[in-house]
């Protein structure tokens, strides 16, 4: 139990909530504190009970400052009155909606994208394949098959739900072939359904990525700068879907998750279920301390995670892990040319070509970069992670994205 | 203690490839021919082998630091094309000649372009090309019996002998030129002594990933099937001359041939396909480098035609 949590007022994509507590004021477990008018947007909750000691910008994991609720535990957990529950199979899909919404659920796998939202396809679009990913998104993370050994129920619940309010045929429940335990107590559980599927995939990164997963499942691929409703098809992570249930359910808003605590920089690793809030340090306490010099703090994944440099960043909906690597452990970047060695080419999980969309954005030929499809780059890091001269790929794509989408904002081309 | 955490760009673990890894399994992949050069001709391999090295060393240095670049010598490529390039000098040149190619190797193949990674043509080729060009009769004449006698033959290269033999000058039972091939091919360059040898080394970078298998078994398998479809010699034409030293450790080199894999195999065939033009219809016995350094020249083309189909192309209808 923290002492204090840091409540982000914007852990989501999509507009950022206003404050609807004051300074001072007591709170409750799963109160809402912070909502916005827009619909592309999550409310967010207190996850502890006690008094809320300032509302200012704190650090998060991006490096941003944000609004956030910081409260002090009263350590007495006292929960929030729940709002009256319907039975599910009288509410219709709006009011199923309506309560996701009010959850404050985003999608657990890292982008953070509201989940009612998701759940609400262009009415040109309907969704014929629903794929529950039980893919690890990242090397280190494992909390989904922590999730699907323990709460499976509430998976094939959720995966039922959504099904019901988009009026999909299928269900499928993907999961890695290196998690055959968990493959094995969620296909005891769907015995007897007959649209919802297990689907073992091979173990590898990215599996775990949405478009590179409605690929293996489905052998689609979703067009070039478009959503996979484009393809009938929807992807949600088990934590998400596990959320799902709970709150149509119990009613239970998002203050927690599962996340690993992992990397050889900590002295336990663990995967734990977690305040949203809790301060990162606390969560290296509970796992026995750092070990060794630490070199590393990433939120997220190693591939694509964010490197903190302030422990008190607090967990958000999207975290999904935080590894440690220890001093020793973290490479030494020494970018020299590209050798045309073509190991970048040969990973690049939607085959464009990363050494020369590298090479084009070094010297400022950003158009060419775009050209070569630079904004297709899903961003999973492989290029870089494979590049024996060490080229820094990811930072000079994420450089070009933003070039390019600058210039589409004020419709430069 | 906060401040001393690393804060930089994802991804924060990488695979460990270095380009010094790949160019260390590069001189180990060498190393069998190297260690049989130095047993077959002694003093003369070390000779030839430790100048152009150096030289190749000597020149990248001083050019760097007239570029104001940082000094990567210690990244092993210059020593890479130094070495390369004195596999493929013939065993009894004088000793200025390593000297002066390592220099037009690198100098002229590799930092004129911009140095590793933008150089168009393979270095050690380009400085044997000019070599070859410069002083033909030393290039093409050079060629002694190794100290220990393991076989008795013609001191020319098995590929002249075949030339001589289909000519009719050389009257000889072909299996005396091309028995010794597989073990001790004594005519050719310091680099063709052996082909065990070679294809070994050559398994060695294609199992590590150092190079790709894509351009060597292309490269060869062309020159089997037009052998085949010429009628010529199918074992000496790969066993003899330089086609495995250039399969194997030239044409494969990452910096001078194509990055996708279907262009890979393209530029094998091209490979391929010149060698045995120049072999059967022109002057020359030998036409490996001309065949990769022309091929060299077609690596833009290649990648710009054989570009990956990027994922969700297709548009919905």
């Amino acid at each position: 139990m923290p002492a204090e949590v840091i409540i982000p007022l914007q852990q989501h994509i999509g507009a950022p909530c206003n404050p609807l507590v004051k300074v001072e004021e007591r709170v409750l477990v799963g109160q809402k504190i912070g909502d916005s008018d827009s619909y592309v947007s999550a409310p967010v909750h207190s996850s502890v009970s006690g008094r809320v000691v300032a509302i200012e910008p704190r650090l998060i994991h991006t490096g941003d400052k944000v609004l956030s609720i910081v409260i002090a535990s009263d350590e007495k957990q006292e929960v929030a009155p729940s709002h009256g529950l319907s039975d599910e199979e009288a509410m219709d899909s709006d009011k199923v909606r309506a309560v996701i919404r009010t959850a404050g659920l985003v999608g657990l796998g890292g982008a953070a994208f509201p989940t009612h939202v998701k759940l609400t396809p262009p009415k040109d679009k309907p969704i014929s394949d629903v794929i529950i990913n039980g893919c690890e998104c990242e090397p280190y993370i494992a909390g989904d098959h922590r999730n699907m050994l323990e709460n499976p129920e509430a998976i094939v619940d959720g995966l039922k739900i959504i099904l019901r309010i988009l009026g999909a045929k299928k269900g499928y429940i993907a999961i890695e072939t290196n998690k055959i335990d968990a493959i094995r107590h969620i296909n005891d559980l769907i015995s007897s359904e007959e649209n919802i599927k297990v689907v073992p995939l091979t173990a590898k990164y990215p599996q775990g990525a949405e478009k590179q997963l409605i690929q293996a499942v489905l052998c689609k691929e979703v067009p070039s700068g478009c959503i996979p409703c484009e393809v009938e098809a929807l992807v949600q992570n088990v934590g998400t879907t596990i959320a799902i249930s709970e709150a149509i359910r119990k009613g239970k808003p998002l203050i927690e998750r599962v996340l690993s605590i992992a990397g050889d920089g900590v002295r336990e690793p663990k995967n734990l279920r977690v305040k949203i809030g809790t301060p990162a340090s606390h969560l290296i306490e509970e796992c026995g301390g750092l070990k060794g010099n630490p070199g590393k703090i990433i939120f997220g994944g190693p591939m694509t995670g964010f490197a903190l440099f302030d422990l008190n960043t607090p967990i958000v909906k999207g975290t999904s892990g935080i590894v440690i690597l220890p001093k020793e452990m973290v490479p030494v970047s020494d970018p020299r040319a590209c050798i045309r060695c073509g190991k970048c080419v040969q990973v690049c999980p939607i085959y464009i070509m990363p050494n020369f969309i590298g090479q084009y954005i070094e010297v400022g030929m950003i158009d060419n970069a775009e050209e070569a499809s630079v904004m297709d780059c899903i961003e999973c890091g492989l290029c870089g992670y494979v590049c024996p001269a060490q080229r820094p790929l990811i930072q000079l794509i994420r450089h070009a994205k933003a070039k390019i989408t600058d210039n589409r904002r004020k419709g430069g081309k | 203690m906060d401040s001393q955490l690393i804060v930089s760009a994802p991804p924060h673990i990488k695979s460990g490839e270095t380009i010094g890894k790949l160019m260390g399994w590069t001189f180990l992949a060498l190393l069998p021919v190297v260690l049989l050069d130095i047993y077959l001709f002694g003093g003369c391999a070390i000779r030839i082998i430790s100048l152009s090295m150096i030289a190749a060393i000597a020149t990248e240095t001083l050019i760097l630091r007239y570029r104001h670049m940082p000094i990567t010598v210690i990244d092993g490529s210059a020593a890479l094309t130094g070495l390369i390039l004195a596999l493929t000098l013939p065993p009894n040149v004088p000793y200025w000649i390593p000297l002066v190619g390592g220099f037009l190797a690198v100098f002229f193949g590799k930092q004129l372009f911009g140095g590793l990674g933008y150089n168009i043509f393979n270095p050690a080729l380009v400085g044997r090309a000019m070599l070859f060009v410069s002083w033909p009769e030393i290039m093409s004449s050079s060629w002694f019996a190794p100290l220990r006698e393991l076989d008795a033959i013609t001191t020319a290269t098995p590929l002249a002998a075949l030339s001589q033999v289909r000519a009719g000058t050389l009257v000889a039972d072909l299996s005396v030129v091309y028995k010794p091939l597989l073990f001790l091919n004594r005519g050719g360059c310091l680099g063709e002594v052996s082909a065990l040898m070679l294809i070994l080394g050559g398994l060695v970078l294609i199992v590590r990933k150092v190079t790709d298998w894509r351009i060597s078994v292309s490269f060869i398998g062309t020159v089997i099937f037009l052998s085949f479809l010429a009628r010529t010699n199918i074992l000496l034409n790969i066993l003899g001359g330089g086609l495995l030293l250039g399969a194997f450790f030239l044409a494969s080199d990452p910096v001078t041939s194509p990055i996708t894999r279907s262009g890979r195999v393209v530029f094998g065939i091209g490979c391929g396909s010149v060698v045995m033009l120049i072999r059967l219809y022109s002057g020359y016995p030998e036409g490996v480098m001309f065949a990769i350094l022309f091929m060299n020249a077609f690596v833009s083309l290649i990648d710009k035609y054989t570009k990956p189909r990027k994922y969700g192309l297709v548009k919905a209808e």
